[in-house]
């Protein structure tokens, strides 16, 4: 750990390095030029504009491209402090036994890696916090872990929410984030649609406020079963969102799909979404939206 | 395909086992019986329901009104077709959103006047197509699972051929959910599994192993609560012992199920589905 962190430091040296000779020299193509060479790992293309922009200064943006507004995943824990106020946000710790009912080559092992390399257990993150002093259920889904699939983990995890929110007459809020249910944990990850879904309508049918929050990619089996059930559903600019993975229906269909087909703004246009709302906008619009609920 | 079309109806009149991958061919065989199949065998007087009443009808869902041993049920099910014209007018079994809501529609029209319910699960899974998801395919099965949770009436699935990811599902959330012997219930297609795991849908007899699809897996996962037996060589060689085999079990079902109120129902079936995974949960500490 500490050669990385030493290795990290090396690199960044050199690329200041660069930077103070560069802005000795006052050339308009240096800053350019220093991108070009600096440490790989310091600066990342936006798939969107193809500009180059550093990792701090994206991650300082909401992990939004400063020149096109792109929206880079964001991992759960700075989603979560991006949309509570500060110190009031505390996390559900359910435990569970390790979970691989069909035996399945590989699975423990590529989870315990994911865990090595950046301490996610599972594919969502629950807790309760507070928005502008009003208190939420807040769950958010990882698309680093496993392409944020739900297994049992995840859907249990999904519906015991679901069950506080609705014991303690709380609002829900879900940033949903899936490839869908997990194939590794087979029949009884397609259970797990069933299992949250049928929490969500009974949470709802008791008055309950549930925000959908739709963020890239929401597909499959979690599009299908809570992603897909919001009192008030807003998804995040661009994000794809739709049952069937574009591929497959290309695939299906044997032809191109139109631009755009299956974001978040295509979705808007469907009636299947209240707003897609950028990211800077998320904490006023949920604040508003509770406001609006209060009892 | 065809190939081992013949090896599986040698093993199946030798009586040898077959393996997950045989029992995908004999649930997806032609001869089959499929939906309409077992409407005529098992019930009388039916009057089919078609349309959304939101503009559209989706023959790959097939569903009516009908009296099962002097009580009248709601019929709904997965229609593939029993040649390739009927495939190809019913998209092969693939329904899209509107499908789903015509089930959902007629679901609460047997709710409100009191009628129990008996889905027919056999899709390969519903339809990725353009207008499905312009359409809301997403949205039409996530409030049919919710909404059948809490249905007030009972209901009775059974997977016949096979049952695929959340267009299976979304007419199986039920009180009681058979099997038929040969029959195979899975997330996804083998194919779409191993495309998704290893980037192939050619890799379907590596998947079919791992995946655990078949009736007696899904009895040991606590998932289905019976097996429906086949006469030996599959369903489609003597479907009149299914047929009878099938009629047992719904008419002991429906008489148990009506006699228990709506809230009762509605809780037990919330229940078997809230507990579905429970054993999997052992050695947590709360």
């Amino acid at each position: 750990m500490n050669e990385l962190i030493e290795k990290r430091k090396g690199k960044f040296i050199s690329y200041k390095k660069l930077r103070d000779q560069a802005r000795k020299e006052q050339r308009l193509d240096t800053e350019e030029q220093v991108r070009k060479e600096a440490p790989e790992e310091l600066f990342v293309e936006c798939p969107g504009c193809k500009e180059n922009f550093s990792r701090s200064q994206i991650r300082k943006n909401l992990y939004i491209c400063p020149g096109c507004g792109h929206h880079y995943a964001m991992p759960p824990e700075k989603r979560i402090k991006s949309i509570v106020d500060e110190g009031t946000f505390k996390v559900f710790n359910f435990d569970f036994p390790e979970l691989d009912p069909l035996h399945f080559e590989g699975y423990r092992e590529k989870k315990e890696a994911i865990y090595e390399k950046n301490h996610y257990r599972e594919a969502v993150l629950t807790g309760v916090g507070e928005v502008d002093g009003r208190k939420v259920v807040i769950a958010v889904m990882n698309s680093k872990f496993l392409m944020g699939s739900m297994g049992i983990e995840v859907g249990e995890t999904i519906t015991r929410s679901i069950e506080i929110a609705d014991r303690y007459h709380l609002p829900l809020l879900i940033f949903t984030a899936s490839g869908g249910a997990r194939m590794q944990e087979g029949i009884l990850s397609l259970m797990q649609m069933a299992k949250t879904s049928a929490a969500m309508e009974r949470f709802q049918q008791k008055g309950g406020l549930y925000i959908a929050c739709l963020t890239h990619p929401t597909t499959g089996g979690v599009s299908a079963s809570f992603a897909g059930l919001g009192d008030i559903t807003l998804a995040e600019p661009n994000a794809l969102i739709g049952f069937a993975g574009p591929r497959v229906i290309e695939q299906t269909i044997g032809q191109k799909l139109p631009e755009g087909f299956q974001r978040a703004e295509y979705l808007e246009a469907h009636g299947f979404v209240d707003q897609v709302v950028p990211r800077g906008e998320w904490r006023r619009t949920i604040s508003k939206i509770l406001k609006l609920h209060d009892a | 395909m065809d190939n081992l079309d013949i090896t599986i109806s040698e093993k199946l009149l030798d009586g040898q086992p077959l393996s997950p991958m045989d029992k995908v061919l004999l649930a997806r065989h032609i001869e089959r019986p499929k939906i309409s199949d077992y409407v005529d065998a098992l019930f009388t007087d039916f009057f089919e329901q078609k349309g959304d009443l939101h503009g559209k009808e989706d023959g790959s869902v097939f569903g009516g009104i009908a009296m099962f041993h002097g009580i009248p049920v709601t019929i709904i099910g997965h229609r593939k077709g029993n040649n390739l014209e009927e495939n190809l007018a019913y998209n092969f079994g693939m329904p899209g959103p509107e499908g789903y809501r015509k089930a959902l529609r007629l679901m609460q029209q047997a709710e409100k006047f009191g009628r129990p319910i008996i889905t027919f699960i056999d899709t390969p899974g519903a339809y990725p197509g353009i207008e499905a998801e312009q359409f809301g395919q997403s949205q039409a099965i996530a409030t049919n699972l919710a909404k059948m949770s809490g249905l007030k009436v009972p209901v009775i699935a059974v997977v016949t051929g096979e049952g695929n990811s959340g267009g299976a599902l979304a007419i199986g959330v039920a009180n009681r959910v058979y099997m038929l012997e040969n029959s195979v219930y899975s997330i996804l297609s083998p194919e779409g599994f191993s495309s998704i795991l290893w980037g192939d849908s050619g890799k379907k007899e590596q998947a079919c192993e791992v995946m655990r699809l078949t009736a007696d897996d899904l009895m040991e996962f606590g998932v289905i609560d019976g097996i429906i037996k086949e006469p030996k060589g599959g369903a489609h060689r003597k479907p009149c012992q299914v047929f009878a085999a099938l009629d047992e079990v719904l008419y002991r079902d429906i008489k148990h199920l009506k006699g228990k109120t709506g809230n009762e129902l509605a809780r037990s079936r919330y229940q078997k589905f809230r507990k579905i995974d429970e054993k999997y949960m052992e050695g947590a500490d709360e």
